[in-house]
């Protein structure tokens, strides 16, 4: 990425200050919540960072199985490794899978160890982890070695195209074709059910609904595809997928594990359209961001769904909360400026007089509060109409703010949206469409200096404002950002901590509790 | 009137119409589509066969252009030679008025002397929020507040991946008089599969005079479907809560008559 001047707008600095210290409080008590749980998935992701594939002869796979089996001898509360580890060292079983498959027929007694016999344990299990987490570590040095060999895009915005076919063998003819016509990053949608289902799935799928199944095997395919595209093209193709839902600290692990390049991974966005655990959330979160922080993937956040949701204008100042949210969350657990995806999109009516005036100061307000995050901005879908004319102008539009207001990560609009999927003829005008614009007024961001005072500032400013009442608003109760969930403040729907699907999953960690791939990840 | 006016009317009046390019009864239509065969000369004529082949002669291959080796996209005007005889248009028709939303108030009021119950969601696997949100929050659609802003209309929004016996059951809870569920993704069927379900899990759940009336919607749902699919009424892309609201006030109307009929002994 070549340095340049972005472009701003004035805004108070001691407003902006202001706005970080009001997430800060928000986010501390969340953090704080998240370190006293663990949850399921998050023991889950720790036997899988410790080599632990495969499944069971109906597809259950074994962390599922060893993590059930445990629970039910010893609870969840001190944490997988202790008495998994304590029935290895005892012998028990000769290694992971044995143990695994010997707990699913019932034939192992897990205890929780003590004395001496915990800190073999302890040890043993912070070996293998250790092991995973330093193939996470070899796979980031890859990645950096490759783009130095093939090098990164040479114009920015990146260009972020989707695939969805349900198929992997289709999705990776589909996505070299992407490569080859321009796409810098590849993203692979999910099949539509999986963030509620509380397993990842084994091995390379074929069947998905409008998405392909984030499995190991892939992300491995698709990665190796991606690599010979960026060999052949002569530049870095990354590729995209999602931490999210029931399984988001196993699917983290697993795209460290694979070189994964960048995660879709927002804060609340589980909890607010997923009607997933609060709790259950923030802990998966937390866990997730560490591993992302470690494998060097740049994240992907979620804000276009508030406003796929809610009227752009009107809820505008919910974007910019959760991005702030989300910063606070993510620079916690670890990630760097360079690491944060933050999102935002293009979603105001176009029938609202000045919608892209409107639309430029939401997104300079974005670049100006988060200069050196690689900001994602989305495209309209709320009013693509089936007009697929109006449609395509709408799109130039939405490029057109994205070169003005120096977007980095542009996913690309397609005409048809709410049409039918992307045809391949579909994929090609809207590359041409991004290109034009790039090609034609990529560089206006250097020119585009909006008046201090004048619509647009005035506007940003506003949103600004309006994001500080809505961060007063979630401290002035009780239990802050939990309660302000629970009752409907943030977003419009009503999320209170003790409901949700995953909620079954949480435990609070015992004073016992260990967990090495935490230990690992939070030692540097 | 002119004559020349005059003289193509009655055809218009029998409903035996051509497409409008510029000029009355000209036929111009276009087309665009990919062909999976390398560009050239070829390829074009390849386009024009198959536009003649769908009725349109003479074809204009007006633009051709290569994506990639061996896909060529191209855009088509022509003179299609077919004609549309209106009369033979099936479409199904409105039953009801459309009210406004104060008139819907008045009558649910009169009607049931407590407030209308509504509950939807959208049940499966489906995260498509959109269609019932459009209609269900007060926000609205089509600039059309939607139920939520309607005073005798209590709504229940349920959100997205419900479970279908999650939604029976929240139904009951909450005495719902009708039940809105939207089905955006339509992969292998899913929304009809989707929609079988719902319907047959209301139908055990409830005596057949207090099920509530269902109502599903979405932009791949044909209107006709609904006996086929056990629910009282398919909605499609474009409705509005206006619609959705004015619908349920004839339709529990009409039952809360019958049934007020039937108690009287007179049904």
């Amino acid at each position: 990425m070549t340095p340049r001047s972005r472009p701003k707008i004035d805004l108070d600095p001691a407003t902006v200050r202001r706005a970080r210290t009001l997430a800060r409080r928000a986010g501390r008590p969340i953090v704080r919540l998240a370190k006293q749980h663990t949850t399921a998935s998050v023991e889950r992701a720790t036997l899988r960072l410790a080599g632990l594939t495969g499944a069971d002869p109906d597809g259950t796979p074994w962390v599922n199985r060893l993590v059930d089996a445990a629970r039910a001898d010893v609870g969840l509360e001190h944490g997988i490794s202790l008495p998994v580890w304590d029935a290895l060292v005892t012998g028990q079983a000769a290694d992971l899978p044995g143990l695994a498959a010997a707990a699913a027929a019932g034939d192992v007694r897990f205890r929780i160890p003590a004395g001496r016999d915990a800190a073999r344990a302890q040890s043993a299990s912070r070996k293998q982890v250790a092991a995973g987490i330093r193939r996470v570590d070899a796979r980031r040095r890859e990645r950096d070695r490759l783009i130095a060999r093939w090098g990164d895009p040479a114009h920015k915005p990146w260009i972020y195209l989707i695939v969805a076919t349900g198929d992997i063998y289709e999705d990776i003819p589909q996505a070299q074709a992407a490569a080859r016509e321009g796409a810098d990053i590849i993203a692979v949608i999910r099949s539509t059910g999986q963030s509620l289902i509380d397993f990842v799935p084994e091995g390379a799928t074929r069947e998905g609904f409008a998405g392909t199944y984030a499995t190991q095997d892939n992300f491995r395919l698709m990665r190796a595809a991606l690599d010979e595209s960026s060999r052949q093209l002569g530049r870095y193709v990354r590729l995209t997928n999602y931490a999210s839902g029931l399984c988001m600290p196993e699917i983290a692990a697993l795209a460290g594990l694979e070189r994964l390049d960048m995660m879709l991974n927002d804060s609340m966005y589980g909890i607010l359209f997923r009607d997933i655990n609060p709790v259950r959330t923030f802990v998966d979160q937390r866990f997730s961001r560490q591993v992302h922080a470690r494998a060097g993937i740049i994240i992907n956040t979620g804000e276009d769904n508030y406003l796929t949701t809610a009227d752009a204008v009107e809820a505008a100042h919910t974007v910019t909360v959760s991005q702030l949210l989300n910063e606070y969350f993510a620079k916690e657990a670890g990630l760097e400026d360079w690491q944060l995806g933050l999102g935002h999109a293009f979603e105001i009516d176009p029938a609202v007089p000045d919608s892209f005036r409107l639309e430029l100061a939401h997104a300079l307000l974005a670049r100006t509060l988060f200069p050196k995050a690689p900001l994602k901005w989305m495209p309209p879908t709320r009013h693509m109409t089936g007009d697929v004319f109006r449609g395509y102008l709408l799109d130039g539009f939405f490029n057109l703010a994205g070169a003005m207001t120096d977007q980095d990560i542009l996913l690309v609009g397609m005409m048809t949206e709410a049409v039918v999927t992307p045809w391949l003829s579909d994929r090609d005008l809207a590359l041409q469409n991004v290109r034009y614009v790039v090609n034609a007024a990529g560089r206006l961001s250097e020119d585009f200096v909006p008046a201090p005072d004048g619509f647009i500032s005035q506007r940003a400013r506003r949103v600004l404002a309006e994001s500080i009442d809505l961060l007063e608003r979630i401290l002035n109760h009780e239990n802050g950002l939990l309660d302000a969930i629970a009752d409907g403040t943030f977003g419009l729907m009503k999320r209170p901590a003790d409901a949700g699907k995953g909620l079954e999953g949480v435990a609070k960690k015992a004073s016992g509790y260990y967990n090495p791939a935490t230990v690992l990840l939070e030692e540097q | 009137m002119s004559a020349s006016e005059r003289s193509r009317s009655p055809a218009a009046q029998q409903g035996v119409i051509r497409p409008y390019g510029d000029t009355t009864g000209d036929g111009m239509v276009q087309l665009s589509f990919t062909l999976p065969m390398p560009h050239g000369k070829r390829a074009e004529g390849a386009a024009a066969q198959l536009a003649n082949k769908m009725g349109i002669d003479p074809a204009l291959v007006v633009h051709a252009k290569p994506m990639g080796p061996d896909f060529t996209f191209f855009v088509v005007y022509g003179r299609a030679n077919h004609l549309v005889d209106v009369s033979a248009v099936e479409i199904l028709e409105r039953e009801y008025p459309l009210l406004t939303p104060k008139e819907v108030n008045v009558a649910v009021k009169r009607a049931l002397r407590r407030r209308l119950v509504v509950v939807g969601g959208c049940i499966g696997t489906d995260a498509h929020t959109v269609g019932i949100d459009a209609i269900l929050n007060i926000k609205g659609f089509a600039g059309e507040k939607g139920l939520e802003y309607y005073r005798e209309l209590r709504v229940v929004n349920l959100g997205a991946q419900l479970s279908v016996p999650d939604l029976v059951a929240r139904a009951k809870e909450e005495s719902a008089d009708a039940v809105l569920v939207s089905q955006v993704v339509t992969q292998r069927n899913a929304h009809i599969l989707n929609t079988l379900e719902m319907s047959a899990a209301f139908r055990e759940a409830y005596p057949a005079d207090q099920r509530p009336v269902l109502i599903i919607g979405g932009p791949r749902f044909e209107e006709r479907q609904a006996a086929t699919l056990g629910v009282d009424r398919v909605f499609t892309r474009g409705t509005t809560p206006g619609e959705v609201a004015s619908y349920l006030v004839h339709e529990l109307i009409t039952r809360e008559r019958a049934t007020h009929a039937a108690k009287r002994g007179l049904g």
